[in-house]
């Protein structure tokens, strides 16, 4: 393939990556930012929001559609309600203590996982898209007779997959209107700012904290939904997604939902150019390194301002 | 060090080694692995546990030992014993490169650099696999395998090494703590500004820590290629850095026993768990969320608040 | 005395060295003096089931061949057992997982040959942990029958107690479908495979095959086993090419397939895969119907053939599996065909091998491992129904036919037979010579 086309196709597919990574990380940066949590379950929730999508389709078989319509109501629902229980039941019993609460992240990581390989099973389940129509693109050339359209071997995508990326925009959209403009995302702004003050004020900290808990996981949940037409539910996808995530959200700035998005879309396109250049496993090597090195000597991400 | 300690101590250190005499086959070599594991443990708790660095990364210091020593071996036919220390420096010396980065920063970004690096590491195993094996691994040639004419792969030789090592990392690490320099450790954990304030090099102390810890990590690394013979990359993989947190939680940070009776106590609990379930890890799961809840101290370390209050 | 029966077997193995180890440690004659004098393993009674230690991936990355690599095995024991056992006696699996690592399934030999008294092991598929738990088998003198398809055992990388009789090796399988892709589909091939291991040994050994024939390989794609999305490495599939191989394993398989056909639409090359790249996978999944004329390996057919044997009627039917090759009770439980009947046949040469060197116990397990090297031609029969066998005693390696086929109404059809002659090839490695 001819390297324009291939750079459009390897950032297409990037552009699909980064919305579903912005979702889900936007969900860990949310509960950082509030609750200063890092929640190394998160991964889970994007898992079981994959597995409840096969769930509910299977059980409902009223046509691609309607099954996933109910899935993306369903799943994020079911998952962000028992996330808030973990936190009413585990963490708010630790005190938010950082390092307890990754240990009990990491229980809460093994006992979704292993729940659901018990229940759901170890195989990799598809679930049908609601509309899947392959679409070929044009690609220019500047030849003999001037600018001139034609269809490159290979160079398409799929209705599904734009639609994922609009509806990641609709949504993070929608997320960072309710954090501005309502009141419930001025009482966890407020809360972020000072915990001891918010209290003051009479806010009910620890609602808010189940609250935001249960809507970070519901938000990796809605992510998982929207990718398991592309990519199948399976136990242990969780954890790449997991470790992407954690680096978006660094890269970004901890606990910055609009760092968090563009961090997003670097890594995510990033991920699809590099694959253009570097073997695949060379490139992984690469990214996660140049992560760790930010974190080393920009602790503020490459989009903060001074931490917090 | 007090008389009382000491006893413990050696008295853990006599009973194990009484075992070797009357255990079965199977828990005569179940006990070997556990002790070989426990000096990972005891090399995480030093970083962990007396210095208060929440690391996600150790298994890259591990995996660094069994490569170093596998390695060695198989590429180079370095014996056993020299091949073993080849493998403890290499532990040492990614500990003080990954040092030097990490402990730029701390808390949870220490965490996530660790995991990263640790990640860098593993991914390096598989991208060099013309020469590390990859994925698949490597047996370790019986050449390197051989102590003073005596065969590791041997259960009797291999039991004794692995008491050996142990007994060296438990007493050391008890000796350690009782130093000037493990004192600071431990100050650095309850308040590193007052340390700085007190005119300590928090950073040069909490390098050299990570240092010691790594390589202690890296000799159970070695010890366990020596020993068991067989080197592959879900060993560097960021479930063994969990497993030594999880190992070193459940025993009691900060307490000299704690790595061992946390080891000890979760390889039975999974072993057992297996005869009853297939998904044994939701036991791993069930037992950290158990632990942060009603056991932060873990076992020692509440056997220490509630019985014995200078147990170290 | 229960106790020190109990105790018995290992004591064999390990007192006397014990004893030299301590010697050579200085730790004194009187600790030595205090050792225990293990009694002699008496030997099994006549009726007392032989018992066989069963590594199952029943969690971890592996675990969908677990299940149903422990399905044929249990069906596999039923069948020897209601044919009489083994010199009278019944077979009996005991099964652990081995969590599909390789650390927790040298510690379940451990298990096998200590706790459970088990005579021999058997079982696991991914390599790396049949190669992580072979030394200890070895050391530990317990025969580990592995059914695993990986080229580890015949490279001579393992050891004397370890063999691979039920199941063909990758490189005689990637070997014998260098002519069927060069003489039909293509000459000018690209692969797509794992970025491990299992991948390499496709990648070297089909590379070379269709040199040696004429054709060449323009392109090879490795793609990174935690994967999950595909598409852009498929512009790296240069224009010229005829054929496309792909070989992938995990749970991302599916997605790969099914992007794949995404990414050619309507123009697709010729398309050539292992049936590794969809083992337990519904070929009716949406999106794979692009599938649809193209070429698959498989180790031994998933759908039922028309002109499928007796005795392959009956293997499917004690499994329980449809035509369609998955489970009778659910439709969309479907086997890992291509690879599980290598349980069944890697069972019946254990018994084949018992009954060979009249097996009475443990003290047996050197006659045992020694009757199989001495094995050679099997038929194609009830015990093994995927076809003839050749093993090679040397190499510890059993060489058989393998199938393509060819997708043709969303079902398999076989195509082609490659026979044994196809999958030799010259020994790496000669265990025999090797001590015990």
């Amino acid at each position: 393939m001819d390297f324009g086309p291939y750079l459009m196709l390897a950032m297409l597919e990037g552009a699909v990556l980064a919305a579903v990574l912005a979702l889900m990380a936007s969900g860990l940066s949310l509960v950082f930012g509030v609750m200063r949590v890092v929640n190394v379950a998160h991964g889970e929730f994007y898992m079981l929001g994959a597995v409840v999508a096969w769930a509910v389709t299977t059980l409902l078989g009223a046509g691609p559609v309607l099954n996933f319509v109910a899935a993306l109501i369903v799943a994020p629902l079911v998952v962000g309600a028992m996330a808030a229980a973990a936190d009413m039941v585990i963490l708010k019993r630790l005190n938010y203590d950082p390092e307890r609460t990754i240990v009990a992240t990491i229980g809460l990581l093994y006992i979704l996982q292993q729940l659901t390989l018990m229940t759901y099973g170890a195989d990799a389940r598809p679930v049908v898209a609601p509309f899947n129509e392959r679409i070929a693109l044009p690609w220019v050339e500047w030849g003999d007779k001037g600018l001139s359209f034609y269809f490159p071997w290979g160079l398409s995508t799929t209705s599904y997959k734009l639609f994922v990326i609009a509806a990641a925009v609709v949504l993070i959209a929608a997320l960072k209107l309710f954090m501005a403009k309502t009141r419930a995302g001025l009482i966890m702004r407020a809360t972020q700012g000072d915990r001891e003050m918010a209290t003051a004020f009479g806010v009910p900290v620890e609602r808010v904290y189940a609250l935001v808990f249960g809507g970070g996981a519901a938000l990796a949940a809605l992510a998982g939904v929207l990718i398991v037409p592309i990519q199948q539910a399976h136990y242990l996808m969780g954890g790449d997604a997991l470790l992407l995530s954690f680096i978006v959200v660094i890269i970004g700035g901890l606990g910055s939902l609009s760092g968090t998005i563009v961090a997003a879309i670097l890594i995510g396109l990033s991920d699809g150019i590099i694959s253009v250049f570097f073997t695949p496993t060379l490139a992984k090597m690469i990214a996660t390194l140049a992560v760790a090195l930010v974190l080393v000597f920009r602790p503020q991400g490459l989009f903060g301002g001074t931490s917090r | 060090m007090s008389r009382r300690d000491l006893t413990l101590h050696l008295g853990l250190v006599a009973v194990l080694f009484l075992l070797h005499f009357i255990l079965p086959a199977y828990h005569h070599g179940v006990l070997a692995r556990i002790m070989v594991m426990a000096v990972y443990a005891i090399g995480y708790n030093i970083a962990f546990g007396y210095t208060g660095l929440l690391s996600l990364g150790h298994a890259m210091f591990f995996g660094a030992g069994l490569y170093g020593m596998g390695l060695a071996g198989l590429h180079y036919g370095v014996p056993a014993f020299p091949a073993f220390l080849i493998g403890t420096a290499c532990g040492a010396a990614l500990a003080f490169v990954v040092g030097l980065l990490a402990l730029r920063t701390e808390g949870v970004s220490f965490m996530i650099v660790t995991l990263m690096f640790s990640q860098v590491a593993y991914l390096a195993l598989l991208y060099f696999g013309a020469f590390t094996h990859g994925d698949d691994g490597f047996v370790v040639p019986d050449a390197s395998r051989t102590l003073m004419g005596l065969s590791l792969s041997d259960e009797g030789t291999r039991y004794l090494v692995a008491w050996v090592l142990f007994s060296g990392a438990l007493l050391g690490s008890l000796w350690l703590i009782r130093q000037p320099f493990g004192r600071v450790l431990i100050a650095l954990r309850e308040n590193e500004e007052r340390a700085r304030l007190l005119g300590y090099d928090t950073k040069r102390r909490k390098l050299a820590a990570l240092v010691i810890s790594g390589a202690v990590s890296a000799a159970s690394g070695a010890a366990y290629a020596a020993l068991f013979g067989y080197v592959g990359a879900t060993f560097a993989g960021v479930q063994y850095s969990i497993f030594a947190l999880l190992w070193v939680l459940l025993g009691g940070a900060g307490t000299v026993l704690g790595p061992f009776v946390g080891t000890l106590f979760m390889f039975y609990l999974i072993d057992l768990a297996t005869g009853l379930t297939d998904a044994y890890m939701l036991i791993a799961g069930v037992a950290l969320v158990g632990l942060t809840l009603f056991a932060p101290q873990g076992i020692v370390g509440e056997l220490r608040r509630r019985f014995w209050k200078d147990l170290p | 005395m229960t106790e020190t029966s109990k105790k018995t077997p290992a004591g064999t193995v390990r007192g006397p060295s014990r004893r030299q180890a301590l010697k050579t440690l200085a730790v004194g004659g009187t600790a030595a003096a205090t050792l225990p004098l293990w009694a002699r393993y008496a030997g099994a009674q006549t009726g007392e089931p032989i018992r066989i230690g069963f590594a199952k991936h029943a969690t971890g990355i592996g675990a969908s061949y677990g299940r149903w690599y422990d399905r044929v095995s249990q069906a596999a024991v039923k069948k020897i057992n209601a044919e009489g056992g083994v010199n009278g006696r019944p077979l009996e699996l005991v099964t652990e997982d081995d969590g599909t690592d390789p650390k927790r399934c040298a510690e379940l030999m451990e298990k096998f040959a200590n706790q459970s008294k088990c005579d021999l092991a058997f079982g696991t598929l991914f390599s790396h942990v049949v190669i992580g738990a072979a030394p200890r088998a070895a050391e530990l003198k317990l025969p580990y029958f592995v059914v695993s398809e990986g080229h580890h055992v015949a490279s001579g990388m393992l050891n004397r107690w370890t063999l691979q009789p039920g199941i063909t090796d990758v490189k005689s399988q990637v070997k014998a479908m260098a002519p069927f892709v060069h003489d039909t589909l293509g000459k000018k091939v690209t692969m797509i495979f794992p970025d491990y291991a299992f991948g390499y040994d496709h990648r070297d050994n089909f590379t070379a095959a269709i040199k040696a024939l004429g054709g060449d390989v323009v392109a090879q794609i490795a793609i990174p086993p935690t994967e999950t999305s595909f598409t852009k490495y498929f512009p790296k599939i240069p224009r010229e090419t005829e054929v496309i191989y792909h070989v992938m394993i995990g749970p991302g398989v599916l997605t790969f397939v099914k992007e794949m056909g995404e990414f050619f639409g309507p123009s697709r090359p010729e398309i050539f895969g292992f049936i590794d790249s969809l083992e337990a996978v519904n070929l009716s999944s949406p999106g794979l119907e692009f599938l649809e004329g193209t070429y698959f390996w498989e180790g031994m057919p998933r759908y039922l053939q028309p002109d499928a044997p007796g005795y392959v009627k009956a293997y499917r039917d004690a499994v329980g599996l449809d035509a369609n090759g998955a489970s009778v009770t659910d439709a969309n439980d479907v086997s890992t065909a291509a690879h599980m009947f290598g349980c069944w046949e890697t069972l019946h040469v254990i018994k084949a091998g018992m009954e060979a060197c009249n097996y009475s116990g443990i003290a047996d397990r050197q006659a045992l491992i020694e009757a199989v090297e001495q094995m050679s031609d099997m038929p194609a029969g009830p015990d093994h129904p995927q076809g003839a066998k050749r093993f090679n005693g040397k190499t510890h390696q059993v060489f058989g036919p393998q199938y393509i086929s060819k997708v043709e109404g969303g079902k398999l059809s076989v195509v082609h037979t490659a026979s044994i002659e196809d999958t030799l090839y010259p020994d790496e490695v000669d265990y025999t010579k090797m001590s015990f």
